[in-house]
C-alpha cells in the first residue's frame, strides 16, 4: 500500500509543480510527463503483485466528512484496471511530451501537466475507493479534469461545444450514480462499500440500484444510446488525451458496473439480457457510424463505442450465465468482457497515438485528405496496421483472445441443456452479433488505413508530412509490442482472470474450481499455439518468397491504368465511396444525409458533392428533448431578473419556511 | 489415429487445383466446348511461380506481404478442418480461429487491393467487405446449429458427431444448413452468382479485380490461396454429408474426394446455369443465407433433443 501510496504522491507533486512551472518550458517538458511515469510506475508494482498473487491489500483512515472514510483497496478486479490505467497513461504522457511542442508558444502547457497529472490520480483513485463518498469525490475531479484537458484548444468553437457536451452528459450520469449510492447505502447502514455486500439482488432496491448504475457507469462508459459525448469529446482533445480517455477513462465506467455487480447477488435473467441488448446495439450501431465517418479521430471515438458494446456483451453472457447456473457462460463471460477491457486500452490508445502522429504531421483529421502516408511515415503505419488487426479481434493479435473467450462464453450457453432457451439464445444472439461486428470492423479499419497510408497522397497536407519525434515513437513501440505479446501468452494472461472474476462468479463456481479453470486454459493454450503457427507460417513463407524473389527481374511500373494515359491521385478510390455499399445498405439507422449539385449542361462548370452522417440519437432524441426542456425551464427565468433587493426576500422567505417547518 | 487424419492436409494442399480443372470443365461442357485440361491450374500456378514480377510504383510492403499473409491463414484454417470425422489438430472453439484466419486472410487482400491506389481495386475491395461482413455471421450461424446438433463446438467434434440418425431427426435443419453453407461458399470464393471469376470487368468487380496488379510468383501464391480456399470451405460442406454416413479412414477419405469433386461439378452446373446476381441483390442472397441458418437453429432448438 506504500507504492500506491507513493504513486498518488508522484502524481499530486507532479500536478502542483507542473502549475508552479508554467513559465519554465524547459524544465515542465520534462517534469510534466516524469512525474506521471514516476507515479504510475510506483502504483503498477502493487497492482501487478495483487493480480499475481490473487491478494488484497486494503488501507483504511478515518476521514473528518459526514459518512467519509479514506478507505482504499486493492484486489485482482481494481489491481486489472489500474493496470491498464496506469500502463496507458505513463505512455500517452511520453507521447504527449513530443506532441505538445506544436503548442509551447501558443498554450499554457503547465495547466495541462496539472490536469493530466490530476486525471490519472482521480482514476487510480476511482478503481481503488471503497467509500462511496471517496468514489465520487475521485469521480468528479476525473470528469472535471478531463473536460479541462478536453478544452485545451478552447479558442476553438467546435472543442467548446464538444466540452459542454461531454459536461452536461457525464453529470447527469454523475446524478444517477448519487442516487445509486444513496439507495445502497441506506439498505447496508453507511457509505463503506463493504456494509454493500448484504443487498438482496430480487428485490426492488437492487433492480433500481442495477438500472441506474447502467445509466449512471453507461454515461460514462459510453452505452448506446449514452454514447454522445464520445464522438464530440475525443476528437476535440489532444490525441495524448483521447488516448488516456478512450482506453482507461471511459472503463471505469465498466468498473463501477462491475463493482456494484459484485455488491448484488442472485441477478435476475433480465439483467445480463438488458446487457447483451445494449451490446448488441452499442456493438452493431457504434461500428456502423465509424464506417460512415470522415474524421479519423471521431471513426475511432465511435470504435470504442463498439468495444464497449463487445464488453457489455460479454458482461450480459457472464451475468446470464450467474442466473442460469452456467459456470462456464459465467465465468468466461466475464472473464472474456473485462480482458478485453485492457485489450481495448492498448490497441485503441495504440491507434489513437497512431492518430495523433498523423494529426500532428498532416495537420489534418479529414481521412479523404490523406493517402500514401505508409512511406512517408512508415513507423507509424505500421503501428496503426498493428492496431487495425488487433481492434478487429484477427489472430494472432491480442483482440482475438478476448473476443474468443466470449465466443465460447455463448458457445457454452448454446450447448446447455436447460429447461429453457435462456442461455442458448442469449449464446446466439451474441455470436451473430460478435460476427457482424468482426466484419463491419474489418470493413472500417481496412478503410481507414488504406485510404489514410496507403495509395497516392490526395491533398496538399501530406506533402510535408514527416515521420515523428522519439517520445512519439516509442510509446507506439511498446503498444505494438503489448498487442503482439498479450495475444501469444493469452494463456498466461488467463491464469489471473480467475482470481479477477472471482468476486462475479463465486455463486456459480463452488470449491476451488481447479479442473474447471484447467479445462479452459487448455484451450487457450490451443490459441496460444495456432497464434505461434500461424506467425512461423508467415515468417516462413515471407523468408521462401524472398528467396524466390532473390533471382527474379523485379520491373516497376504505373498501377495498371487500363490505358488511360492521364491517372491522378483524385481518381482513387476515397473512404466515402469505399463504405458507401454497407453504408446504404444500413441507411435506416444511419440517416446520411447527402448534398449533390451534379454537373449540368454540355460544359459543366462546377459539381459538388458531400455527405454528412449525424448521430441518430443526437439529432432525433436528446435535440427536440433537451428543447423542450429548455423552453419549459425558460418560463422559470422570471424570477431570475437581476434585482438584488429581490433576491434578499427570497433568502429571507426561504429562511423562513425553514423556520416554521422546523417549529412545526 | 487414422489415415484420414494425417492425409486431411496433404490431400488439400495437393488436390485443391485441381478443383479448379474440374469446375471450369464441367463449364466446358456445358458450353459445348472441349475446355482447359483438368490440371490447367497446376500449369498456371507453376507457370507464374516461373516469372518475373512487375511492381506498381505506389504500392508498399503490404500489397508484397499480402499474399504470403493469405497463404499461411488458409493453411492454418485447414489443419482444422476434419475430412472424414478427423482433422489434424482439434479444439474446443477452433471454429472461431477457422473463421477468424479467413478474416486475416481478407483483410490483407483487401488492404493490399488498396495499396495499388488504383479505384478499380478500390472498388473490389469495398465490395468485398461489405459481401463478407454478410456472410461470416451466416457461417457462423449454421456452424452453431450444426454444434448444437452434435453436442460440440469443436469442428472435428461437430461434424464426428453426426450420424445417421441426425439425418433421420433433424434433416431439414442440417439441408437448411448445409444450403446456407454453400451459399456462404460460393460468395467467398466469388463464384457466380455473387461474382464472376472469370473476369474483372465492371460489373463483375470484385475478387479478380482485387488482384489485378498482381503478376508473376505473387499472382501463382493469390492464385493458390484462393484454390485451398475453395477447397477449406468445400470440405465444411461434403463433411456434413460424409460425416453422417460414418465413414472414416481410407475409405471416408475416397469418399471425402469424391465428394469434393462432385461440389466442384455442381458449382460448374451451377455456373453454367445462373447469371450472376445485380450486386444490389447480392445482400439479400447472403442475408437470405443468414435466414436459413437461424431457421436451422430453431427447428434445432425446439424440436430436436
Amino acid at each position: 500500500m506504500n507504492l500506491v501510496l507513493a504513486a498518488f504522491g508522484f502524481l499530486l507533486l507532479g500536478a502542483f509543480l507542473s502549475l508552479f512551472l508554467a513559465k519554465h518550458i524547459k524544465i515542465l517538458r520534462i517534469a510534466g510527463p516524469v512525474s506521471v511515469v514516476l507515479g504510475c510506475c510506483a502504483g503498477i508494482i502493487p497492482a501487478i503483485i495483487s493480480i499475481i498473487r490473487g491478494i488484497s491489500e486494503s488501507l483504511c483512515i478515518s476521514w473528518q466528512i459526514p459518512f467519509g472514510s479514506f478507505s482504499i483497496e486493492m484486489d485482482p478486479l481494481s489491481a486489472l484496471f489500474s493496470i491498464a490505467i496506469l500502463f496507458i497513461s505513463s505512455l500517452s504522457a511520453i507521447f504527449g511530451s513530443g506532441y505538445l511542442r506544436h503548442y509551447e508558444d501558443t498554450k499554457n502547457i503547465g495547466i495541462h501537466w496539472f490536469f493530466f497529472n490530476l486525471l490519472v490520480a482521480s482514476m487510480l483513485m476511482v478503481v481503488l475507493a471503497r467509500n462511496a463518498v471517496l468514489f465520487l469525490l475521485a469521480w468528479e475531479i476525473m470528469s472535471l479534469s478531463s473536460f479541462f484537458l478536453v478544452v485545451f484548444e478552447h479558442e476553438k468553437a467546435a472543442v467548446r461545444r464538444a466540452g459542454w457536451t461531454y459536461f452536461i452528459a457525464t453529470h447527469i450520469g454523475t446524478a444517477f450514480l448519487f442516487v445509486m449510492f444513496l439507495l445502497l447505502g441506506r439498505k447496508g447502514g453507511s457509505l463503506d462499500f463493504a456494509s454493500f455486500h448484504l443487498v438482496d439482488g430480487t428485490g426492488t432496491v437492487a433492480c433500481v440500484v442495477f438500472l441506474f448504475a447502467i445509466i449512471g457507469f453507461g454515461t460514462k462508459a459510453g452505452f448506446m444510446p449514452f454514447h454522445i459525448w464520445l464522438p464530440e469529446a475525443h476528437p476535440a482533445a489532444p490525441s495524448h488525451v483521447s488516448a488516456v480517455m478512450s482506453g482507461v477513462m471511459i472503463k471505469t465506467g465498466i468498473y463501477g458496473l462491475v463493482r456494484i455487480l459484485t455488491f448484488l447477488e442472485m441477478p435476475p435473467p433480465w439483467w445480463g439480457w438488458i446487457l447483451v441488448i445494449i451490446g448488441v446495439v452499442s456493438g452493431i450501431c457504434g461500428v456502423l457510424f465509424a464506417l460512415a465517418q470522415h474524421d479519423f479521430k471521431r471513426l475511432l471515438a465511435y470504435h470504442s463505442v463498439e468495444n464497449i458494446g463487445i464488453i457489455a456483451l460479454g458482461l450480459g453472457i457472464g451475468l446470464l450465465g450467474v442466473s442460469y447456473d452456467n459456470p462456464g457462460m459465467a465465468f468466461l463471460g466475464f472473464a472474456g468482457g473485462l480482458l478485453h477491457v485492457v485489450n481495448h486500452a492498448v490497441f485503441k490508445s495504440l491507434l489513437f497515438l497512431s492518430a495523433g502522429a498523423v494529426l500532428y504531421s498532416t495537420g489534418s483529421r479529414e481521412i479523404d485528405h490523406l493517402g500514401g502516408l505508409m512511406k512517408k511515415m512508415p513507423y507509424t503505419a505500421t503501428a496503426f496496421l498493428v492496431g487495425s488487426v488487433a481492434i478487429c479481434g484477427l489472430p494472432p493479435l491480442n483482440g482475438f483472445i478476448s473476443e474468443f473467450m466470449i465466443y465460447v462464453g455463448s458457445f457454452e450457453g448454446v450447448l446447455q441443456d436447460y429447461m429453457t432457451e435462456g442461455p442458448a439464445v442469449g449464446g446466439i444472439i451474441t455470436v451473430a452479433s460478435l460476427a457482424l461486428i468482426g466484419g463491419l470492423a474489418i470493413a472500417c479499419f481496412t478503410k481507414a488505413f488504406g485510404i489514410i497510408f496507403l495509395g497516392e497522397s490526395r491533398s496538399q497536407h501530406c506533402d510535408h508530412a514527416h515521420e515523428v519525434n522519439m517520445a512519439m515513437k516509442i510509446p507506439m513501440l511498446v503498444l505494438m509490442t503489448a498487442c503482439v505479446l498479450m495475444g501469444l501468452w493469452g494463456s498466461i494472461i488467463f491464469d489471473v482472470m480467475p482470481g479477477v472474476t472471482g468476486l462475479l462468479t463465486k455463486t456459480v463456481i463452488g470449491g476451488t474450481g481447479d479442473d474447471f479453470f484447467h479445462s479452459y486454459k487448455s484451450i487457450l493454450l490451443n490459441v496460444t499455439f495456432f497464434a505461434l503457427a500461424l506467425i512461423v507460417v508467415i515468417v516462413l513463407f515471407v523468408y521462401l518468397r524472398s528467396r524466390l524473389m532473390s533471382r527474379k527481374h523485379q520491373a516497376n511500373a504505373v498501377t495498371w491504368d487500363c490505358g488511360y494515359l492521364a491517372p491522378t491521385a483524385k481518381m482513387q478510390y476515397t473512404a466515402s465511396s469505399f463504405a458507401q455499399p454497407i453504408t446504404r445498405l444500413f441507411q435506416t439507422f444511419l440517416r446520411t444525409t447527402r448534398r449533390i449539385s451534379a454537373p449540368d449542361g454540355l460544359f459543366p462548370k462546377s459539381a459538388s458533392f458531400s455527405s454528412e452522417t449525424n448521430d441518430f440519437y443526437r439529432e432525433q432524441v436528446y435535440k427536440p428533448t433537451f428543447n423542450a426542456m429548455g423552453s419549459w425551464l425558460s418560463k422559470f427565468r422570471q424570477i431570475q431578473h437581476g434585482r438584488l433587493n429581490l433576491y434578499i426576500m427570497y433568502v429571507v422567505l426561504a429562511l423562513v419556511v425553514l423556520f416554521v417547518w422546523k417549529l412545526r | 489415429m487414422d489415415i484420414s487424419r494425417y492425409m486431411a492436409v496433404p490431400l488439400g494442399l495437393i488436390m485443391a487445383p485441381f478443383l479448379l480443372g474440374v469446375i471450369n470443365r464441367t463449364k466446358a461442357f456445358f458450353a459445348g466446348r472441349d475446355g482447359s485440361p483438368l490440371l490447367q491450374a497446376y500449369f498456371d500456378i507453376w507457370k507464374l511461380l516461373k516469372k518475373d514480377a512487375v511492381y506498381s510504383r505506389t504500392t508498399t510492403w503490404i500489397f508484397r506481404m499480402a499474399p504470403v499473409i493469405g497463404l499461411a491463414a488458409v493453411i492454418i484454417a485447414m489443419t482444422l478442418v476434419p475430412v472424414a470425422g478427423s482433422s489434424l489438430f482439434t479444439f474446443r472453439g477452433d471454429l472461431i480461429f477457422f473463421a477468424y484466419c479467413f478474416g486475416l486472410m481478407r483483410f490483407f487482400t483487401v488492404v493490399a487491393a488498396l495499396d495499388t491506389g488504383s479505384s478499380f481495386e478500390g472498388m473490389g475491395a469495398s465490395r468485398e467487405v461489405h459481401f463478407s461482413t454478410l456472410a461470416e455471421p451466416a457461417l457462423l450461424l449454421g456452424l452453431i446449429a450444426l454444434s448444437k446438433l452434435a453436442g460440440s463446438f469443436s469442428l472435428s467434434g461437430m461434424f464426428g458427431g453426426l450420424s445417421g440418425s441426425d439425418w433421420m431427426g433433424a434433416g431439414p435443419a442440417i439441408a437448411l444448413v448445409a444450403i446456407a453453407i454453400f451459399i456462404v461458399f460460393l460468395a467467398e470464393n466469388s463464384r457466380i452468382p455473387v461474382d464472376d471469376p472469370n473476369t474483372h470487368l465492371e460489373l463483375t468487380m470484385i475478387h479478380e479485380v482485387m488482384i489485378l496488379d498482381y503478376s508473376g510468383p505473387d499472382l501463382g501464391i493469390v492464385l493458390y490461396a484462393a484454390s485451398l480456399k475453395l477447397w477449406v470451405l468445400g470440405a465444411l460442406i461434403v463433411n456434413i454429408f460424409v460425416c453422417a454416413a460414418g465413414l472414416t479412414g481410407a475409405v471416408g477419405l475416397a469418399v471425402f474426394a469424391g465428394g469434393m469433386f462432385l461440389l466442384a461439378v455442381i458449382v460448374g452446373i451451377v455456373e453454367s446455369m445462373m447469371a450472376r446476381l445485380s450486386l444490389l441483390k447480392v445482400p439479400q442472397f447472403l442475408i437470405g443465407a443468414g435466414s436459413m441458418a437461424v431457421l436451422a437453429l430453431i427447428l434445432v432448438l425446439r424440436f430436436v433433443k
